[in-house]
């Protein structure tokens, strides 16, 4: 068949919904201020480069301004107020992002370059849920297994990546909000939109000025927050390269944190795994939000003996994938989130060509503004190649594959991640005996890149310090609490 | 042709057991994600002549009456009688003992081009000798039936009798030749899992059938978005094995143009494009005609219109 009958004409979600000013200040002490020295720098759309809005460049004294306010927040209301009370402005946040929902989910697809399908379906009502589920826990604190009475740190230094700007932040403010500390956040430079739609939030719900102070900014930003003495605890997601740098930075400082870092998962699949679900897996795993996924099961090790059958299977599903318009409701793949990054994953996957590994994508037509990289898998890829050790964090999956179970566990662990794995299989006490093996923090089993707030997420190794999410990940945002 | 059984039941065992499973969370996940998809303007106006198309006009009531089936004749023909753009259904289905009538109406109406579809083989429960389905089917081929809708008899697959279920349905196949095509009813919704969707979907095809259609229609759930989409595997794992394109009829449940849309979007993305056409993919419905025919016309107009302007029948 040459040309398909049933195109999909297109189906692009309106624009018009958003209204973005063309430039913003710092949000603090619940107002909005211009940063002392008036620098500001533009934030684009990843999809088309178009200029969307120009942001502020926080500086060291802005940032101390932010952390003034946040302590003086804590002091005089925030940590006087009941958790109940504290509840009720978590519940009235978590409406107004429900209210405002697809406002948001526009908002971040602009920004950010993701499918509107899962802005719209994965990364605001998640974010929402997360409000939800805090909001339960303000007034029941006593009774998470972490001691009694616990008590907040006081101000919590918050530094959150560009993949899941509005998710990560819900992951960030809400269990500090609910444990009773005030935050300074600043999100990605690139990504700084929906974390500032935010803060219209925090003032629509009437939340007591300081108690959230978002600054934006780039990484001198975030190293001024880091470093602030005012500062009582750090939560960072981002690169395993600035954790480190961040831990440097506050050794000995007495400032806690928690690390949500790289990863390099393996997606498991054995002989007996559903094999239409486990490609469905596969795809979900590496091709969702264009790969930038810390947890992406970037490393598909499959059993020898299906492995014909399955990459056949792989390659069909990946032709059916749509790239292009991330405001385009059919949209599966949509654009890189920056020049930069793009940059990074053409010379990882370079280094596959030249390691000698084969690269293959399906025809597809990649616009031609903006930052674009195909939906790809290198096969023949052994332990020793760069793209079966770093993260490309992009949508670029590595087959490998095993001859026995415990072959796949040895691959599966063998690297200095360890955030999360995927297994397949039909097989109930494989799928027990394989998790229990696995060194990840989460281990899905017949699934990939499921979250939920209850559920907590974290690593293993180079992949950070702390869960976040569950009751489990309360307990970094209370002093004493583990 | 590739044989992938030798026919005998120890061969299809083998071939079963040997097929991967489903896994349920998964399948009904990727069904929900393709129900999102958007067809708008063009490709919704496509669809929903591609849908009618594809419609198998069903009256399957105890109360069936010649005027009934005739009413319907008429409708599949000119489904709008104000607009003769609009094409012709896919098939009439109706009950054996009035395939006469629905051949006779249909060729009276200007519909000879249109086959008559007849449901046999003790529909729906199958609950009886296999005697009796074989003259059951054979009624309604010597009426003008060309297309045949058996059901297989559930009781056997669920106690793990495949060798009956399989024996059954090439008996049916041996009746109907080359006379018509054959369509083997599932009622997944009794079959209740996907892993035995898959497995009887597999059985229906090796034993010859021309097309896999999930329910009777007197079943509920029936052709539910998940369902369709084990089938639409099952017939492109077919094709990839055997180079033969099987086809798929989702019968029940399916009323509105939205549904009939979900499931054009299910055959284009899993089994492929090559399936979108009313020889490989059917719609068994009666409500839905009338949607379908409302949604065109708000797509020529921009108004939509009322239950006035479609015929009731």
């Amino acid at each position: 068949m040459d040309k398909n009958p049933f195109e999909y004409a297109p189906a692009p979600e309106s624009r018009a919904l958003v209204s973005i000013k063309g430039q913003y200040g710092l949000f603090i002490n619940g107002a909005w201020v211009e940063p002392k020295t008036k620098d500001k720098f533009s934030t684009i759309n990843p999809a088309n480069e178009e200029v969307l809005s120009k942001i502020s460049q926080a500086s060291d004294s802005d940032v101390d301004r932010a952390v003034k306010a946040a302590r003086a927040a804590y002091l005089k209301t925030w940590s006087k107020m009941p958790g109940k009370e504290r509840g009720k402005y978590l519940f009235r946040i978590a409406r107004i992002m429900q209210e405002r929902a697809r406002e948001f989910a526009v908002l971040e697809t602009l920004d950010n370059g993701k499918p509107i399908r899962e802005s719209r379906d994965v990364d605001v009502p998640l974010a929402a849920a997360h409000f939800f589920y805090h909001a339960g826990w303000a007034d029941k604190l006593d009774h998470a297994g972490l001691g009694i009475n616990p008590k907040p740190h006081g101000v919590v230094g918050q530094i959150i990546p560009w993949n899941f700007p509005l998710l990560m932040l819900a992951w960030k403010i809400a269990p500090a909000l609910a444990t009773g500390n005030t935050v300074v956040l600043k999100p990605a430079e690139t990504t700084s939109l929906t974390a500032l739609l935010f803060a219209e939030v925090c003032q629509q719900a009437e939340l007591p000025a300081g108690v959230v102070n978002i600054i934006t900014g780039d990484g001198a930003t975030g190293a001024a927050l880091v470093n602030h003495p005012g500062i009582d605890k750090i939560a960072f997601t981002g690169s395993t390269e600035v954790g480190k740098l961040i831990a440097r930075s506050i050794a000995i400082s007495g400032k806690s944190a928690t690390l949500e870092l790289g990863g390099k998962a393996a997606n498991i699949v054995f002989e007996d795994a559903p094999i239409d679900e486990a490609v469905e897996g596969i795809v979900n795993g590496i091709f969702f939000n264009q790969g930038h996924v810390c947890c992406a099961g970037s490393r598909l090790i499959v059993q020898e003996n299906i492995y014909d059958d399955l990459l056949v299977k792989l390659k069909r599903r990946m032709s059916l994938i749509r790239v292009g318009d991330p405001l385009d409701k059919n949209t599966d793949l949509g654009a890189i989130n920056s020049a930069a990054q793009l940059a990074k994953i053409k010379e990882l996957s370079a280094s596959g060509d030249t390691e000698g590994a084969f690269r293959w994508s399906p025809d597809c037509q990649l616009p031609s503004k903006g930052f674009w990289f195909a939906p790809t898998i290198f096969t023949g890829v052994t332990q020793s190649h760069r793209i079966a050790r770093e993260e490309i964090f992009g949508p670029v999956l590595s087959v490998l594959t095993f001859r026995t179970p415990q072959e796949a566990i040895e691959k599966a662990n063998n690297t200095p991640y360890g955030l999360s794995a995927g297994i397949w299989s039909e097989k109930g006490s494989r799928i027990l005996w394989a998790s229990k093996a696995l060194k990840a923090g989460v281990i899905w089993a017949n699934t990939f890149n499921k979250f939920d707030p209850a559920s907590p997420f974290g690593g293993y190794k180079e992949s950070g310090w702390g869960r976040e999410g569950g009751r489990h990940g309360l307990a970094p945002y209370l002093k004493g609490a583990k | 042709m590739v044989t992938l059984i030798d026919g005998s039941e120890a061969s299809l065992r083998k071939y079963l057991a040997a097929l991967p499973g489903v896994d349920k969370v998964g399948a009904d996940q990727r069904a929900a994600m393709l129900s999102t998809r958007s067809i708008k303007t063009t490709s919704k106006s496509w669809a929903i002549d591609m849908a009618i198309r594809m419609v198998d006009l069903t009256t399957l009531e105890g109360a069936d009456t010649a005027g009934k089936v005739r009413a319907i004749c008429a409708k599949a023909v000119h489904p709008d009688p104000t607009d003769f753009s609009v094409p012709s259904v896919g098939a009439v289905c109706v009950y054996n003992d009035l395939v006469k009538i629905a051949r006779e109406s249909l060729n009276l109406n200007g519909g000879s081009h249109i086959p008559v579809a007849a449901v046999t083989t003790a529909f729906p429960s199958g609950r009886a000798s296999l005697k009796v389905k074989i003259q059951d089917t054979q009624d309604a081929l010597h009426d003008g039936a060309t297309e045949i809708d058996m059901v297989i008899d559930r009781g056997a697959f669920l106690s793990g009798k495949f060798g009956l279920v399989f024996d059954e349905i090439i008996a049916i196949k041996e009746v109907c030749g080359n006379r018509a095509q054959l369509k083997v009813i599932l009622e997944t919704g009794e079959l209740t899992t996907y892993d035995n969707v898959r497995k009887a979907s597999f059985i229906a095809m090796l034993a010859g059938a021309d097309f896999i259609k999930t329910s009777t229609g007197k079943v509920s759930p029936a052709a539910t978005p998940p369902v369709v989409l084990v089938m639409l595997e099952a017939v492109r794992d077919y094709y990839l094995q055997t180079g033969m394109r099987i086809g798929v009829k989702a019968a029940g449940g399916i009323r509105t143009t939205k549904d009939a849309i979900k499931q054009l979007v299910l055959v284009n993305e899993v089994a492929g494009p090559e399936w979108l056409n009313p020889h490989l993919f059917r719609i068994g419905a009666s409500a839905l005609l009338n949607d379908l025919l409302m949604q065109r016309m708000k797509a020529a107009s921009g108004f939509y219109s009322g239950s006035n302007y479609v015929t009731l029948d």
